[in-house]
């Protein structure tokens, strides 16, 4: 079983000039799983997550995805990555934006249309495809980044806090959407500094000053921290008792 | 593939960019007339008096279209210290003393120019001497006009100004809309991302090459001898040369000021000296810098083509400078991309 995992990352560091981010992180996605990350604002998750999905470079350690040291363009293709801050052609449609990350996925032509359908409804942006991206709310935005994210149909999932500033429905449904994904075998990997948020994961891992302070079940977290509420486990582990 | 599928993404995103467009198409052609306006004016009509012509130089004097009066010596240096004429011809025969305002240079020349004009009609006509002066000229010709000479430089600088600019901001926008980022978590790799650039941008230089010169030689009626896909290669060069030197410049600019701030630091240097004004005489350091920049030889290859009619293999030289630049500022296009993914 512990053979199933599709993300390894082993004594990973990360530096920027002189500060390092992130110190010796060690952790795995298993196959089917989601995974979430959990740590206040500045804590380096953008950081870990954007080295697993292979973009910049990392100082040491190792990241292995589908058994491919990362940066793998072979593995890049599986993965599907959404990042924090919205990468969307602002004067382009929303179509046009489907259409060329399609293309850049190597999408064939003849799926390409009815795969593109099939994200717009079912982040339903369908009727607003035509629209410029610069005239869309932050909500429709973050769906959009999601719809692209999921273009390739990847067995990968990496999205970098997917639900901040959508509305609670929208957030609602973009959750079924990970299960439903995760039912057909999807791995996810899911930022959020939401503590409730992190409730919905299988695994949940603390971050917090670029340290991975804890890894478990939501349920085992709490027992050991014995307590009912996310705050009070992240307090716990985070050394600072409430 | 991707290189295509980005190439068809530029084309659209500048495409609906109404007013990029109008910069690319229109703003040249404007720029290029109002110049037309400036330098074309070679019949510049001066005003003088005479003292004591005979009155056939008079006549012919007149006959160029200058205002010419006839007036005492007095009245004549009167005038010209008040600013009312730009010279007086003093006809102390055989001598003829030509006094010049002097504080401006285009009216010194327009003086002694329709001077020597009617100096040349009357020699003859005297039977004196049948062939006084004898001008024959290698290249261009008598009828060449400032414009001639300086709209083979222009066009290519409008290239290089222009590509350098929207190339440049666009990649600006494309790194700091993280875009350029998202793109590194898809398969493409970096060879491809600046490929696809060069084609998106070579389309337009394509199509502003072809319409700004037809403009130049249909409507301005510049002299040009040379073959028109031979300019287009030279521009297709000097446009890699801009859009590869202004995508790897965008990355020490943080915002769209701070990529417009480059062109009078890389561009504007380079028109000056690019062979537009003449540098014989300039220290050595001028005549290096100007040999190390790409517009001197594109300038250079342009001006051999449509005033000398020189062949593709004539301008070797400057093509394999400017070929050598593209590639080398490509290569650092590609390297400097390692930054975002190392594969
Ligand atoms: N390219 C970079 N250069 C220098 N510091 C960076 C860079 N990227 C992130 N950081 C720093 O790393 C820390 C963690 O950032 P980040 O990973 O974005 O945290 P989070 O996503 O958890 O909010 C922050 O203090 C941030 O300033
Ligand atoms: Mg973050």
């Amino acid at each position: 079983m512990g053979y199933d995992a599709v993300v390894r990352v082993e004594h990973l560091t990360q530096r920027f000039g002189k500060r390092t981010i992130l110190h010796d992180i060690s952790l795995d996605l298993q196959r089917g799983e989601i995974l979430g990350l959990l740590g206040p604002s500045g804590a380096g998750k953008t950081t870990l997550v954007r080295a697993i999905a292979g973009i910049g470079e990392y100082s040491e350690g190792q990241i292995a995805v589908l058994g491919e040291r990362m940066p793998s363009l072979r593995v890049v293709q599986r993965i599907g990555y959404m990042g924090q801050a919205d990468a969307l052609y602002q004067d382009l449609n929303g179509l046009d934006n489907l259409t060329f990350f399609s293309d850049m996925y190597g999408v064939s032509k003849k799926r390409r249309s009815s795969r593109i359908e099939e994200v717009l409804e079912l982040v339903q942006l369908t009727p607003d495809a035509k629209r410029p991206v610069h005239t869309y709310s932050g909500g429709m935005r973050r769906r959009l980044s999601l719809a692209i994210a999921l273009l390739h149909e990847p067995d990968i999932l990496i999205l970098d806090e997917p639900t901040v500033g959508v509305d609670p429905v929208l957030r609602k449904n973009f959750w079924t959407e990970f299960r439903r994904l995760q039912a057909i075998g999807v791995s996810l990997l899911i930022t959020t500094h939401v503590m409730d948020e992190a409730e919905h994961c299988d695994r949940l891992g603390l971050i917090r000053d670029g340290r991975l302070i804890a890894l478990g079940k939501p349920s085992e977290l709490k027992e050991q921290a014995d307590s009912q509420s996310m705050e009070d486990v992240f307090l716990h582990f985070g050394g600072v008792q409430a | 593939m991707r290189t295509l599928s980005l190439t068809k993404r530029l084309i659209k995103q500048i495409v609906r960019d109404r007013r990029t467009v109008a910069l690319l198409f229109i703003a040249p052609l404007f720029i290029l007339w109002l110049l037309s306006l400036v330098f074309t004016a070679n019949d510049t009509k001066t005003t003088f008096d005479v003292i004591g012509a005979p009155a056939v130089v008079l006549d012919k004097l007149r006959e160029t279209g200058a205002t010419v009066a006839e007036v005492s010596l007095e009245a004549g240096k009167e005038r010209l210290a008040a600013g009312e004429t730009d010279a007086y011809l003093e006809f102390a025969l055989p001598k003829v003393n030509v006094v010049l305002e002097g504080s401006d240079p285009l009216a010194n020349r327009a003086v002694m120019q329709t001077v020597q004009m009617a100096m040349q009609a009357l020699v003859p006509t005297n039977g004196v001497v049948k062939q006084f002066l004898d001008v024959t000229y290698l290249h261009g010709g008598s009828t060449l006009t400032m414009l001639d000479y300086f709209a083979p430089v222009l066009i290519g600088f409008f290239i290089l100004f222009f590509v350098f600019l929207i190339s440049g901001v666009s990649f600006l926008r494309e790194r700091t809309g993280g875009t350029l980022e998202r793109m590194m978590a898809t398969p493409i790799r970096r060879h491809e991302i600046v490929f696809g650039y060069f084609f998106g941008f070579g389309l337009f230089a394509v199509l502003q090459t072809t319409w700004v010169q037809w403009f130049t030689l249909q409507v301005l009626d510049v002299n040009s001898v040379g073959s028109f896909g031979s300019v287009l290669v030279v521009n297709i060069l000097i446009a890699t040369v801009a859009l590869s030197l202004g995508t790897l410049l965008s990355a020490f600019a943080r915002n769209e000021l701070q990529m417009v701030q480059f062109i009078p630091l890389v561009i504007l240097p380079q028109i000056f000296l690019s062979g537009l004004f003449d540098l014989r005489g300039m220290p050595d350091w001028v005549i290096w810098l100007s040999k190390a920049m790409p517009l001197t030889h594109g300038a250079e290859a342009l001006r051999g083509i449509m005033i000398r009619g020189d062949s593709l293999a004539d301008i070797w030289m400057p093509l394999v400078i400017l070929s050598g630049y593209s590639l080398f500022f490509l290569a650092l296009n590609i390297a400097a991309l390692r930054k975002y993914r190392k594969v």
